[in-house]
């Protein structure tokens, strides 16, 4: 015995990257600035267009004033209180919601290493969107004179806490004595789901038709609520349990093993899928309170990441982040102005785009 | 030094394993050897507690196995199981390099990488590095899987032995690369590591093991040296197959073992009347 170590063995360097090796390196590091840009472009076009327009140039004379400073550049003060009051809560709203359904959709993936995972198998969504619809409509039946004195966070309130409580409910079924067992949590999910749609049936089926358009369009998302106001509550959540998540690269590329693997390998595995299920949930009940359940941004953007620039953590969640914000921002684009006046409800637009972009995508990757 | 003291795994009524002890000191290669379901692979989870046990203790360097935490232990010891079901688009070395983990804090160094580059040279890997391992054939995706392993537990911690946990390393390669795979477990070894390693084939076993456990409806009923252990009569009872054992002088007298294939007592070809 000469030596403890193998580090004798073969110590010259490691061979140079082979060609193909090296491209996907690039494009993993260069993907996150492009989808900025992208993002930017996206931002500034959500700004600009509609009823009242408003060029990049007028934009900036607005900010700049805010900030104290003149930018020769004419704008009128509808064109100001439109940017400020209306445009800019819009886009930094869709700017969250898009990133912290997009990583929670990555991280749940990669955490039930299932690819149809996304934040509506916990039961995030669902509970949210039952707890709305319950709310909706047997909340002014009560006449409680804090839910009415309350009224605007009163939904909000509900969605964050029904999908928190269907979550944590999910998270004790699918917890044995060996640990948290995500296939039975998968399971678990489905058959919560399958009860919160009857139950959001039964609800429409009581609801007035007043009622049911409010269902309709929380159930389907929209970013029409959006104000500093309730910026100021979901964003901070948003903000905070996204910058976790994306802190869990690491551990997250470990369990893709398998949680054995991952143990052995060091990772806690039950402290963590503990942490990213009580994050993701945040995340999501915090953007559905905001802005309804938006469906598809969750389950069609890590894919496609995964396909273009690979599974890697550490590239893929701050790539989601900005994919997913770019997809909520340019859907309320068109949600906002393809039948205007009318507004849509954003879940159409990303489902009718995504669905078959998924299936597009899922054709190629068999070719 | 690994001791595992009367440990016993129930699964339900079922004793899968009973009162099996087993010492592993640094710089010894233990082969578990046993028919189908005699408890190997179970015993192989106990030892590294991802099976509870029901009876027994088992310590890792004088100190119970349940009281290390994760991160210490995989700093020490490291598993390579025997089937990983990856799909997710990870090139080789960057499997490889999820061997790491327990030793990076932030972002891996250029010796983590060096690490895995020389780990997956040392498993003939090297020119696997930059492909996507979901399109690897089976026998290097498990090389792959090796070289993690190895890069794991690349250096030898300081205060502390290294241990080497294998499940069947050598299920999907071909002749060269099981011996490859054993000879690098062997360097291992050399370097005062201890190596489990459960096995199929016994002359694998009996080149290269120190030790040969041989379990049998998950009790211990011969641990030694391969030498003494592998004689016709034994491979008779544990596996009801006749196999001539000789000895091979040229080579430290190590059996070879050749099974002829016909088993004990049962007719060849019973029950194929039942067989359309």
């Amino acid at each position: 015995m000469r030596e403890n170590s193998l580090t004798e063995y073969e110590l010259r360097a490691v061979r140079p990257e082979a060609e193909t090796e090296k491209k996907t390196f690039d494009l993993r590091r260069s993907a996150f600035v492009i989808l900025l840009a992208g993002l930017a472009v996206v931002a500034l076009l959500s700004i600009g267009i509609g009823a009242v327009e408003i060029s990049p140039l007028q934009a900036l004379a607005i900010l700049a004033r805010q900030a104290g400073v003149e930018i020769p550049a004419a704008f009128s003060a509808q064109q100001e209180s439109v940017l400020l009051y209306i445009r800019l809560p819009r886009v930094i709203l869709g700017l969250a919601v898009g990133a912290s359904l997009a990583v929670a959709g990555a991280v749940l993936q990669s955490l039930f290493r299932n690819p149809l995972a996304d934040p509506g198998l916990i039961g995030v969504s669902s509970g949210s969107a039952l707890a709305v619809a319950a709310a909706i409509v047997l909340g002014e039946g009560l006449s409680l004179s804090f839910l009415a004195f309350n009224k605007p966070y009163f939904l909000p309130f509900a969605a964050f806490f029904g999908g928190l409580a269907t979550t944590m409910f999910i998270y004790r079924i699918g917890r044995q004595k060996t640990g948290a067992n995500m296939a039975t949590m998968l399971l678990a999910g489905i058959a919560v789901n399958a009860f919160a749609v009857a139950g959001i049936g039964l609800m429409s089926f009581l609801a007035t038709d007043a009622q049911l358009r409010n269902i309709m369009f929380w159930n389907l998302g929209s970013l029409g609520g959006a104000t500093w106001n309730a910026l100021a509550v979901a964003a901070p959540l948003i903000l905070v349990s996204v910058f976790f998540l994306l802190r869990m690269a690491r551990p997250l590329n470990v369990i893709l093993l398998g949680e054995t693997e991952a143990r052995h390998l060091g990772v806690n595995t039950e402290r963590l899928k503990w942490q990213a299920i009580c994050l993701v949930a945040l995340a999501v009940g915090a953007s559905v309170a905001a802005a309804g359940a938006i469906g598809f941004v969750g389950l069609i953007v890590p894919h496609l990441l995964r396909l273009t620039v690979g599974a890697d953590h550490r590239f893929l969640l701050r790539n989601a982040a900005a994919a997913g914000a770019i997809l909520v921002v340019g859907a309320d684009v068109l949600a906002r102005n393809a039948l205007a006046p009318a507004e849509m409800p954003i879940g159409i637009i990303t489902a009718l785009a995504g669905a078959p972009f998924f299936i597009w995508l899922l054709l190629k990757k068999n070719v | 030094m690994f001791e595992a003291k009367n440990i016993s795994v129930r699964i339900g009524p079922k004793k899968i394993l009973d009162g099996v002890s087993l010492q592993l000191k640094p710089g010894e290669m233990v082969a578990l050897i046993g028919a189908n379901g005699a408890g190997k692979s179970t015993l192989l989870k106990a030892l590294c507690g991802d099976v509870e046990i029901s009876e027994g203790e088992i310590a890792l360097e004088n100190r119970s196995l349940k009281e290390w935490d994760c991160h210490h232990l995989a700093r020490r010891r490291a598993v390579l199981p025997q089937h990983t079901d990856f799909s997710f688009p990870f090139t080789a070395r960057e499997v490889a390099l999820l061997g790491r983990n327990p030793h990076i804090r932030g972002a891996e160094s250029k010796k983590d990488l060096e690490i895995v580059g020389n780990a997956l040279k040392l498993v003939e890997a090297e020119h696997l590095a930059g492909r996507t391992f979901p399109t690897l054939s089976g026998g290097e995706r498990q090389r792959v899987q090796l070289a993690r392993v190895l890069a794991q537990i690349w250096e030898k911690p300081e205060s502390s032995n290294r241990y080497l946990f294998l499940d069947e390393p050598t299920s999907s390669l071909d002749l060269a690369h099981q011996h490859l795979t054993l000879q690098t477990a062997r360097r291992f070894a050399e370097r005062e590591t201890a190596v489990l390693m459960v096995l199929h084939d016994l002359n694998l076993a009996a080149q290269y093991a120190d030790k040969v456990l041989i379990l049998q409806k998950g009790r211990v009923i011969a641990f030694g040296a391969p030498k003494e252990i592998f004689v016709s009569e034994m491979i008779r009872d544990v596996f009801g197959v006749e196999a001539f054992v000789t000895r091979r002088p040229e080579n430290g007298d190590l059996p070879l073992i050749i099974p002829v294939g016909k088993r004990a007592g049962v007719e060849n070809g019973a029950g194929i009347e039942n067989f359309y």
